[in-house]
């Protein structure tokens, strides 16, 4: 039985209801786009694998759920999250907490860092810089059949938002922590906005944590605005319980000469889906997505990846890895879209994935679609096991199976974290993902929960 | 049990995927000695280096290993090479992303613990790269690389030699080492060689020509064909394969075998 209508039914009951929760909350810029964002909802629904972007990703077992379906912390529950510790905490970076999608204080919650760049939440942003955020937020949402976007727009209230003024540079990782912690299971939907005005400079780290057993299920949206001749990376760490689910829409606008990088690594989640547009609006533009994850148990991780190639002279590349083990699966569908005008395109993407098990599942659907007649586009998928030619040379050395079983799996992943640009946030990863592999992470030594 | 034979190989058959290749062999190694198996392509060499290594593409189906007193055949590879054998591979392999000093350190410090040795310190680790490194003559912008990524033929082969020379083995295996080299690759691998060996460590060196023998002189020389040792002798014999081919001990093999085969009607 499809349990979708019960769903939209139990979330139509939100909405209406709104006028005591997230409209009385929010900025007025928000409350702008509801309605017709509602619309759409109602229009497109919940996606199915009908859609084919969803085709291989079933969102039942987290949708189908009775959720709190809004949710504004106590000052109590922020000064509960303070008391947590970041697995990458000792790195050298400016750190912000946003809990259960919310910041700390969010209306004044908005801090200018040295540099001149602005990082703080949403609302107080809209009162800051209100042209600005009328200018940018909900402009570069391009896909028009994921019901789960408008959803977005319709009932989120808080977000984080980055403002890095024109030729403003900082080369520390701005890191912000989302935590998630309730005492009922909810429903999250944060939207963030990060604007990077022309010749800026910034990287954004971003930790998902959960801090309590409760079942979560988080719809984030985030939009990014690259403008000429500036610099942009987003990592996200995505280490949450099994018993969440994470569902991404990372909206990229590149404008010309602008460079941006998008990198996913899932280590836990019970579900984590990871859509990311690279929109290369103007000349000279390249992008570059990268995604690993790390999957066993019953966990289902899928990554989707659309790249306009719009202007001409634009170059981009995708690589994505997984290691799959017990009864997960997983699925890649990048997109590579070559315009009419984007002449001298050159678009490149890997996907290779290792099953570690019979059980295991890996789905893969690369997609060109090209309407420019002078471009360079490659694509590769592979779904294998590991090389026993590799493991066997290294048991000739005298290596345990076990550990050049772990050494050649690290080796796989690295490819991917080796391009992390910053080297200590580069290093510190890979130590994460070393140590999921030896399954040593499913408790992160400073984090008060354990996760399964 | 104290024995005068490193290895002792009695009677040895293996198959790959249910095709004899090692139809009866018997080998012996003392500690010290140089033993060269020649032979043409396809009569079994890489099968042997692959059975003593314990590679689990091949099954033996009768007959014993016996390496200092024990069982060989009932070690994993990683047993093995802590015992002390390694294996310079015919086709060295490429491992991205596993850096050779990861790869060396793991190594060492595995075979270490099986000896109830602590792990080596990073100076001490350094210093015994160091020194090695000089000994096969290795530049440091490979040993600062991925195993064996992007290396040339002959770098591979050196390559081994290095990891050969850091992990000091008991017994060496060298199958087709000469392999693809050129005379001076040859004669900086030959020469590392020969710098690793102590009295008591033994090599055994597969090889179809005769050329590195100039350089390791073995100590006896032996001829497989089609599975078995049809001669055995000193390094003359070497010399007189260069000179006469395989095709005369083929021939005098196939008479054996003829007549061997009349015996059992």
């Amino acid at each position: 039985m499809d349990y979708r209508p019960e769903v939209i039914s139990r979330l139509s009951e939100t909405y209406s209801a709104g006028g005591n929760t997230f409209l009385k909350d929010s900025p007025e810029i928000f409350n702008r786009y509801r309605e017709n964002a509602f619309r759409d909802f109602l229009k497109l629904g919940i996606p199915d694998r009908k859609n084919e972007a969803y085709k291989y990703t079933n969102l039942e077992k987290f949708l189908n759920h009775q959720y709190q379906e809004y949710f504004l912390p106590h000052p109590d529950d922020f000064r509960e999250a303070e008391k947590f510790q970041c697995e990458v905490e000792d790195l050298d970076v400016w750190n912000m907490v946003l809990l259960n999608g919310f910041f700390p204080n969010g209306d004044e919650g908005l801090v200018m860092m040295p540099g001149g760049i602005w990082v703080g939440s949403m609302r107080a942003a809209v009162k800051q810089f209100p042209k600005l955020v009328e200018k940018h937020y909900n402009r570069y949402v391009t896909d028009g059949t994921d019901g789960l976007i408008p959803l977005n727009t319709a009932l989120a209230s808080d977000g984080l938002f980055i403002y890095a003024p024109k030729n403003t540079v900082y080369t520390k990782p701005i890191q912000i922590v989302n935590l998630l912690h309730a005492d009922k299971d909810i429903f999250v939907q944060d939207r963030n906005l990060v604007v990077v005005e022309e010749g800026a400079q910034l990287s954004l780290l971003s930790c998902d944590h959960a801090m309590s057993q409760q079942r979560f299920l988080t719809n984030t949206i985030t939009e990014i605005y690259v403008g000429n001749n500036a610099h942009f990376d987003i990592i996200r760490v995505q280490n949450q319980h099994n018993n969440s689910g994470k569902i991404t829409h990372t909206f990229i606008h590149q404008e010309r000469d602008s460079a941006a990088t998008s990198s996913n690594i899932s280590l836990h989640g019970g579900l984590v889906r990871n859509a990311t547009w690279h929109y290369l609006g103007g000349e000279n533009a390249e992008a570059h997505s990268y995604g690993l994850f790390l999957a066993d148990k019953e966990q289902h991780i899928a990554n989707f990846v659309q790249i306009d190639h719009v202007a001409p002279n634009c170059s981009s590349t995708q690589l994505f890895k997984g290691v799959l083990d017990n009864n997960s699966s997983g699925a890649f569908n990048g997109r590579i879209m070559v315009h009419k005008d984007a002449q001298k395109t050159n678009a490149f993407q890997a996907n290779n994935n290792i099953l570690l098990s019979d059980s295991a599942r890996m789905d893969s659907k690369p997609q060109l679609e090209i309407y420019a007649d002078d471009v360079k586009c490659s694509h590769g998928a592979t779904v294998g096991q590991l090389d026993e030619n590799a493991l066997f040379y290294l048991r000739s050395r005298g290596i345990d199976v076990r550990e050049a079983r772990l050494m050649l799996m690290f080796a796989f992943a690295h490819e991917v974290v080796q391009n992390i640009k910053i080297e200590a946030l580069r290093d510190r990863i890979d130590e994460l993902v070393g140590r999921r592999l030896r399954g040593e992470l499913s408790r992160c030594a400073s984090c008060a929960i354990q996760c399964n | 049990m104290k024995t005068e034979f490193l290895l002792q190989i009695k009677d040895l058959k293996a198959s790959i995927e249910d095709k004899e290749i090692i139809k009866g062999l018997s080998l012996e190694v003392r500690p010290g000695e140089i033993h060269a198996i020649m032979g043409p392509n396809g009569s079994g060499k890489s099968t042997l280096a692959n059975v003593l290594t314990g590679r689990d593409i091949t099954s033996v189906t009768q007959g014993t290993i016996t390496y200092e007193g024990k069982n060989l055949l009932d070690m994993s590879p990683e047993e093995r090479a802590r015992e002390g054998i390694f294996l310079s591979f015919q086709y060295p392999i490429e491992i991205p992303g596993v850096s050779m000093v990861n790869f060396m350190k793991t190594a060492i410090n595995e075979q270490r613990k099986y000896r109830g040795l602590e792990p080596l310190s990073a100076s001490e680790f350094l210093h015994h790269m160091r020194e090695k490194k000089e000994l096969v003559d290795i530049d440091s912008a490979l040993t600062n690389r991925s195993v064996n990524e992007g290396f040339s033929g002959g770098e591979k082969k050196k390559n081994e030699i290095f990891q050969m020379a850091m992990l000091e083995p008991r017994l060496s295996i060298l199958d087709e080492t000469d392999s693809g080299l050129d005379i001076d690759a040859l004669r900086i691998v030959a020469n590392g060689v020969n710098k690793i060996r102590r009295p008591d460590t033994s090599v055994i060196v597969i090889t179809h020509y005769q050329r590195l023998l100039d350089y390791i002189i073995p100590d006896h020389v032996h001829v497989l064909y089609e599975g078995r040792i049809v001669r055995s002798a000193g390094p003359e014999l070497a010399l007189e394969l260069e000179k006469r081919g395989y095709d005369w001990l083929r021939k005098e093999a196939d008479i054996a075998e003829e007549s061997w085969t009349t015996d059992q009607k």
